[in-house]
């Protein structure tokens, strides 16, 4: 039985799809002929037209779900989609926080387990290849589901490159929102946006990123600093962000975002397993750290093996004198 | 309020680690220890029971050969007993079957509210808790860095991209946190002799009404199909700050023309 249809989960903020959205949508158009997005929120028919644009027919809208959290009430509308016959073969999901609630609901209430940490992906015939990096990357699995369709994937940002089809508007049908009952009562009572400043951190060509070996949060504004002089965005390894020093949203890695820059800096970061998946990706590395057997420097075009505390001033006032 | 806290026990991530070649599993030879991500769970586990003025928590887990080094450390630290689902069936299972086992094994403590790591640092699936709370009939909260509890409901600050949410949802739920959450306490002299005489249950896959047939790699919907050396980066050149280092950091800026 050949790949025909693949969902792609499709996140829309103000009417525009996240950028794993799009990368999802075209690596879908090359695993199967027909490809429909599932989406929510108040803007999903603004989004037809970009969804169409990058592969999708059709847009199954769910609707605005108010304050409720989208992994239950998404997971219970694709699974009554999928009962009503219509089942496809593949279920893209991205690695979001939304986007792995929505699959682990999904997988239960369809009973078809998940293959998650998805970086690459090929159709071959009746079959469809995952591939995913272990070891902070330094091995690659390939795996497959044995058992029944749909399979359900949770792909990592940034695995695809997304590229146009020039397809029209996707068609908007909606889907009907499913009384979940108690596992859907989760409500948001609140939103808290932490605004930077600057290019965007999965965007930016530049990323300078801060680990424990600043030593304190008062010496992160090097980072900020050295950031805003190569025209980057600051990270930040999980350490810190736990440690309270920079909100979530400067964290790269596993947990956090993945970044694929022209040049990644790396400033008092070890390279735990947790990190390099998101910054290996990198064009060029350049690693500044005291100790010398740190993993970090494995992965590094330029290592500095020194500390962070003394090089950094240096660098930032050659840096400041040019330009 | 009973909480319990689902905890893995992993080999060292600080060691070499290696794929079975047959089986294509993590190798588990040695001692486990308390995956550290979990370690965020049980001190706020210990706390929320602690601050609701009753109860205790219990820690659920599972390995295939009735390993427990790992859950007395979680013991140390104060939890009250452990329920541990032992069985070699269980090898090789994927986290649908992780869920439904550890599903079972919980509805017997029967807790006010269930809490897990985001993810695992040996397999980081990052699915089992959610798949775990739809198995409950549980709403869930993932991604919390702050956890409290007041009047049957569980508020929870849940990371997002732009920032954090605010979330209420009534008990029992499912909260999966952070490693930002709390932090954890190093357990005792006294804690880790107590430790050695708190009850841990073993039950097999059996005792708790599912088949052994249907868990573990027999189970498993998913397999490995190959493991290659990846086309690694190579390291780069390294230098040894004299002073000077950030000199070189500048010609390599210089040369991509970043500057």
């Amino acid at each position: 039985m050949s790949i025909e249809k693949v969902w792609v989960v499709a996140e829309v903020n103000d009417g525009v799809p996240t950028t794993t959205t799009l990368e999802l949508l075209t690596e879908a158009r090359s695993i199967a002929t027909t490809v429909e997005a599932i989406s929510w929120g108040p803007s999903t028919a603004a989004a037809a037209g970009v969804l169409g644009e990058y592969g999708a027919s059709v847009v199954h809208d769910i609707g605005d779900l108010g304050d409720a959290l989208p992994g239950v009430p998404v997971a219970a509308a694709m699974a009554e989609l999928v009962a009503s016959e219509d089942v496809p073969d593949v279920i893209l999901v991205p690695a979001s926080y939304d986007g792995r609630d929505v699959a682990g609901r999904l997988s239960v209430r369809l009973d078809r387990s998940v293959i998650t940490n998805v970086v690459g992906l090929t159709a071959d015939g009746d079959e469809v290849r995952s591939e995913h990096g272990i070891f902070g990357g330094a091995q690659v699995v390939t795996a497959r589901f044995t058992g029944e369709r749909p399979w359900i994937f949770v792909v990592r940002a940034k695995s695809f490159a997304a590229e146009s089809s020039g397809g029209a508007p996707a068609q908007v049908v909606e889907l009907a929102r499913v009384d979940a009952g108690a596992v859907d009562t989760a409500r948001v009572v609140s939103r808290h946006v932490e605004e930077r400043s600057g290019p965007k951190l999965d965007e930016a060509a530049v990323v300078v990123s801060g680990g424990r070996g600043l030593g304190s949060k008062d010496n992160y504004a090097m980072i900020e600093e050295l950031a805003k002089l190569l025209g980057g965005a600051p990270g930040a390894s999980r350490a810190i962000v736990d440690a309270g020093w920079v909100p979530y949203a400067y964290q790269v890695g596993q947990t956090g975002k993945t970044v694929k820059p022209t040049l990644y800096m790396a400033c008092g970061i070890s390279g735990a397993t947790q990190h390099l998946v998101g910054m290996k990706g990198a064009k060029n590395i350049i690693a500044i750290n005291k100790d010398q057997d740190a993993p970090i420097f494995s992965v590094a075009d330029l290592g500095i093996v020194g500390d962070v505390l003394k090089v950094l001033p240096k660098l930032i006032e050659a840096l400041r004198a040019r330009s | 309020m009973n909480v319990v806290v689902c905890v893995k026990q992993i080999p060292d991530p600080a060691a070499p680690q290696a794929l079975d070649p047959a089986t294509h599993t993590l190798v588990r030879e040695g001692k486990l220890i308390l995956d550290d991500s979990d370690a965020y769970g049980v001190e706020m586990g210990l706390q929320l029971a602690e601050q609701s003025g009753g109860g205790d928590v219990t820690l659920v887990s599972m390995a295939p050969g009735g390993e427990t080094s790992g859950l007395r450390t979680a013991l140390a630290m104060g939890a009250a007993k452990a329920i541990l689902v032992s069985d070699a069936a269980l090898k090789g299972s994927d986290a649908l079957c992780t869920a439904k086992v550890l599903a079972k094994a919980i509805e017997r403590a029967e807790p006010d509210l269930v809490l897990a790591a985001t993810e695992s640092t040996d397999g980081y699936t990052g699915t089992m808790p959610v798949q775990l709370a739809e198995l409950l009939g549980m709403p869930s909260v993932t991604f919390a860095k702050k956890v409290s509890v007041a009047s049957g409901n569980v508020s929870v600050e849940r990371q997002t991209e732009a920032g954090y949410d605010e979330v209420v949802c009534p008990l029992p739920a499912v909260v999966t946190v952070t490693a930002g959450v709390v932090e954890p306490r190093y357990p005792s002299f006294k804690g880790i002799m107590a430790a050695k005489s708190k009850p841990i249950e073993q039950l097999t896959v059996s005792e708790l009404g599912l088949d052994p047939a249907g868990v573990g790699a027999n189970g498993a919907s998913q397999e490995v199909v190959s493991v290659v050396a990846a086309d690694d980066r190579k390291a780069g050149e390294i230098v040894v700050d004299d002073g000077e280092g950030y000199a070189r950091v500048v010609d390599f800026l210089d040369q991509l023309k970043l500057i």
